[in-house]
């Protein structure tokens, strides 16, 4: 299942998400562009409120190559189910299905409708692109956002500095319903995630990606930096590379050693007013997590 | 005119065997009292192999109707059904289908809405969303109920119209009361209603970007298109109901049906189910030679103002019974009569009966105190303009 189809050599030239409004150097638009080259002209995609859609769809300038639709924010998941029983009704074979939704619009105000479409098995792919915060209303903190990090929410203050709770695990989440697929990736490693997408495509069932996607405008980052600093939230140990199928688990990358949290964090101006101690709560929680993978998925 | 076969079968069933005849394809579905026996149903004819559509237990409302939408967008034929609470849940998604001109066709069960938590009637729950984009037709027997599932598609599925449509069915006083129904046979109702062509819909030879956003510079023109829609629906209707009478030999006035209003010098202003009991009334006053009438307003929006104004125009007093209130206002439908009597010159003195709320029971008795308040009020008597009728507690009066 793991034969690696797509590199740089082979992906096509095709564009499906161009002429977008996007910020130079947006780590969600690589992440949507990338996987419509996987998946190809027979797609049909639904992106909620978000930053994709809000710089995708503004008539009458439409980015999108391939049939496109706006859901409502909560609606991600429900509406892909419901383009996916169209499909069925019609007849229409041989068709992707597939939803690209920011961290807000999956784990927290979606989550409902992604547990539903999970639950009923819906032969949809479901891509969550990451940036660990609300950016397309400035920046506000959501249930991705990791700890420590300053949004217009959760601002460096003198009392309290920085986002006081951790990241949810939505991997974990997805996959404790027992879903077809599953997968993390990073944009940084967009090989590892196009080829995640093709598996996503080829599952027969329910998919789910979730794939970091820095956002250069609300990290604090220049814009040249998305695709260093994604590959390197890998490299540091914070975010892992890892698939579910089937009832197991595997980490697709184990690095030997880590590179150095410290110096990923204080690439980021959101990172900027971590105290050492915060720093080292930070790696505290990395190692906990690779202790989990490690001992837990019996077949990381 | 076609064989028909006669059901015995209560509101919620008319609606799941309007919805089969319509050869839905794809069925949304989220339970609530009191239009869960709609669903029920429509779930054991997917099990006996009698109803072929894409079946969908979502987990929400809200889901409900974005898959709903969703399955729209892709040219499909699409119903769902709610209530009270669930409706409330919806809408933002209703707003959205009518944005996205998706010729969705919902039952609501019209029921109250929390707090306090009531699962019994009145029609709080959709005239609340009046301004949601959705036409709004309210029926009062199960034929009608059965009748209205498969004239809504073809109404929404208008080229010209393209606007979802709500099908409001009072809750328990129709959706749980067993009526006879005549069900035409499919053939019939095929030769009525063809498959849906959606006329733009995301499609594989031709993608298309959908339900996208808009700048001042042409937001209005989108919204006007709307309105223009909601317009065109009128005549919409009336061809429908004209073709389905062809078909099937039933008709129900359109927008609105008058009774005993030509000579009447009182009337009374009904919407759903409990236009029955007052037709009741009526017909007992009119044997006391009394003259009074009675208006049923069957679409909510579009809404009859012409129509309203030309049965009223003679009227010395008229009355509007709300199943609703704005609270610091007055009912919903008074507000909406009023204003279609003014905007046609009509002035008689007007009052607003609010009754049955929350299940409260509407006699005949309330209905001719409603006859007897406009008889003082047309004979110039001082009168309230909002009243609750039949209060169980003391009031200042
Ligand atoms: C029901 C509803 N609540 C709130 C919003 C406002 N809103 C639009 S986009 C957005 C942020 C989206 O954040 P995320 O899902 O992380 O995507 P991103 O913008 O970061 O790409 C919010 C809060 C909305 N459109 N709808
Ligand atoms: S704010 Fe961030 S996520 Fe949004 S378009 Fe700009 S770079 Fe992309
Ligand atoms: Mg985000």
């Amino acid at each position: 299942m793991n034969n690696a189809v797509f590199s740089s050599r082979n992906m096509t030239e095709q564009e499906f998400f161009f002429g977008h409004k996007a910020c130079a150097g947006c780590g969600g638009a690589l992440a949507v562009r990338l996987a419509l080259k996987v998946l190809g002209e027979r797609t049909f995609a639904a992106l909620p409120a978000g930053c994709m859609s809000a710089v995708g769809f503004i008539y009458p300038q439409m980015a999108f190559g391939i049939n496109a639709i706006i859901s409502t924010f909560a609606g991600t998941a429900s509406m892909l189910a419901g383009m996916a029983a169209a499909a069925r009704a019609q007849g229409l074979e041989d068709v992707h299905i597939v939803g690209f939704a920011g961290d807000g619009g999956t784990a927290d105000i979606g989550i409902q409708a992604l547990s539903g479409a999970i639950d009923r098995g819906e032969r949809i792919i479901y891509i969550c692109y990451d940036n660990e915060a609300y950016m397309n209303t400035g920046t506000q903190k959501s249930g991705l956002t990791p700890l420590g990090a300053r949004t217009t929410t959760t601002p460096d203050g003198s009392v309290v500095g920085g986002s006081t709770t951790k990241k949810k695990n939505m991997f974990d989440i997805v996959a404790a319903h027992g879903i077809d697929y599953a997968a993390t990736a990073s944009i940084g490693y967009y090989q590892d995630y196009m080829n995640k997408v093709l598996r996503a495509s080829q599952c027969g069932g329910t998919a789910y990606i979730h794939v970091m996607a820095p956002c250069p405008t609300g990290w604090g980052i220049p814009t040249e930096h998305a695709l260093t600093i994604a590959r390197e939230s890998v490299d540091c140990g914070l975010w892992y590379l890892a698939e579910y199928s089937q009832g197991k688990y595997r980490l697709n990358q184990r690095p030997e050693t880590f590179t150095p949290v410290e110096d990923y964090l204080r690439k980021q101006g959101r990172f900027k007013h971590l105290q050492s101690d915060d720093i080292a709560q930070a790696v505290r929680d990395r190692d906990a997590r690779w202790q989990y993978m490690l001992t837990q998925w019996s077949d990381a | 005119m076609m064989k028909q076969q006669k059901y015995f079968v209560s509101g919620n069933e008319a609606v799941a065997l309007g919805v089969q005849r319509s050869r839905t394809q794809v069925v949304t579905a989220y339970p609530i009292t009191p239009q869960t026996v709609a669903m029920e149903r429509l779930s054991e004819m997917v099990a006996d192999g009698e109803l072929r559509t894409e079946f969908m237990l979502v987990e929400s409302e809200h889901s409900a109707l974005s898959a709903a939408m969703g399955a729209s967008a892709m040219g499909t034929r699409t119903f769902t059904a709610t209530s009270s609470q669930g409706l409330l849940y919806m809408a933002e998604c209703l707003h959205y289908a009518s944005g996205g001109r998706w010729p969705i066709v919902m039952m609501n069960a019209n029921r109250s809405v929390a707090l306090p938590w009531s699962i019994f009637g009145d029609q709080r729950d959709s005239l609340s969303l009046l301004d949601s984009g959705w036409i709004q037709v309210y029926v009062e027997d199960a034929q009608e109920a059965f009748d209205m599932i498969i004239q809504a598609f073809a109404i929404a599925e208008d080229e010209q119209v393209l606007t979802p449509v709500m099908v409001n069915l009072d809750g328990f006083t129709l959706t749980h009361t067993y009526e006879p129904v005549f069900v035409p046979t499919q053939e019939a109702v095929d030769a009525f209603l063809p498959p849906y062509q959606a006329p733009v819909k995301m499609d594989l030879d031709r993608p298309l970007n959908m339900a996208f956003s808009s700048t001042p510079p042409n937001n209005m023109e989108f919204k006007y298109q709307q309105h223009q829609a909601m317009e065109a629906a009128r005549p919409v209707i009336a061809q429908v109901e004209q073709a389905f009478h062809a078909h099937f030999g039933r008709a129900y006035g359109g927008l609105i049906d008058a009774y005993r209003c030509d000579d009447a010098e009182r009337i009374l202003v009904t919407v759903g189910t409990v236009t029955g009991t007052a037709r009741q009334a009526v017909d007992q006053l009119r044997e006391q030679g009394q003259k009074v009438g009675l208006l049923k307003i069957r679409f909510m929006r579009p809404f009859p103002h012409e129509e309203v104004a030309r049965a009223l125009r003679h009227a010395r007093a008229v009355g509007v019974l709300d199943r609703d209130i704005s609270f610091g206002y007055e009912g919903t439908v008074f507000t909406n009569v009023n204003s279609a009597l003014i905007g046609n010159k009509v002035v008689p003195p007007a009052l607003n009966f609010i009754a049955g709320l929350g299940g409260r029971d509407i006699g005949v008795e309330d209905i001719e105190k409603m006859f007897e308040r406009l008889a003082a009020a047309m004979d110039g008597k001082a009168a309230k303009r909002v009243e609750f009728i039949h209060l169980g507690v003391a009031t200042d009066e």
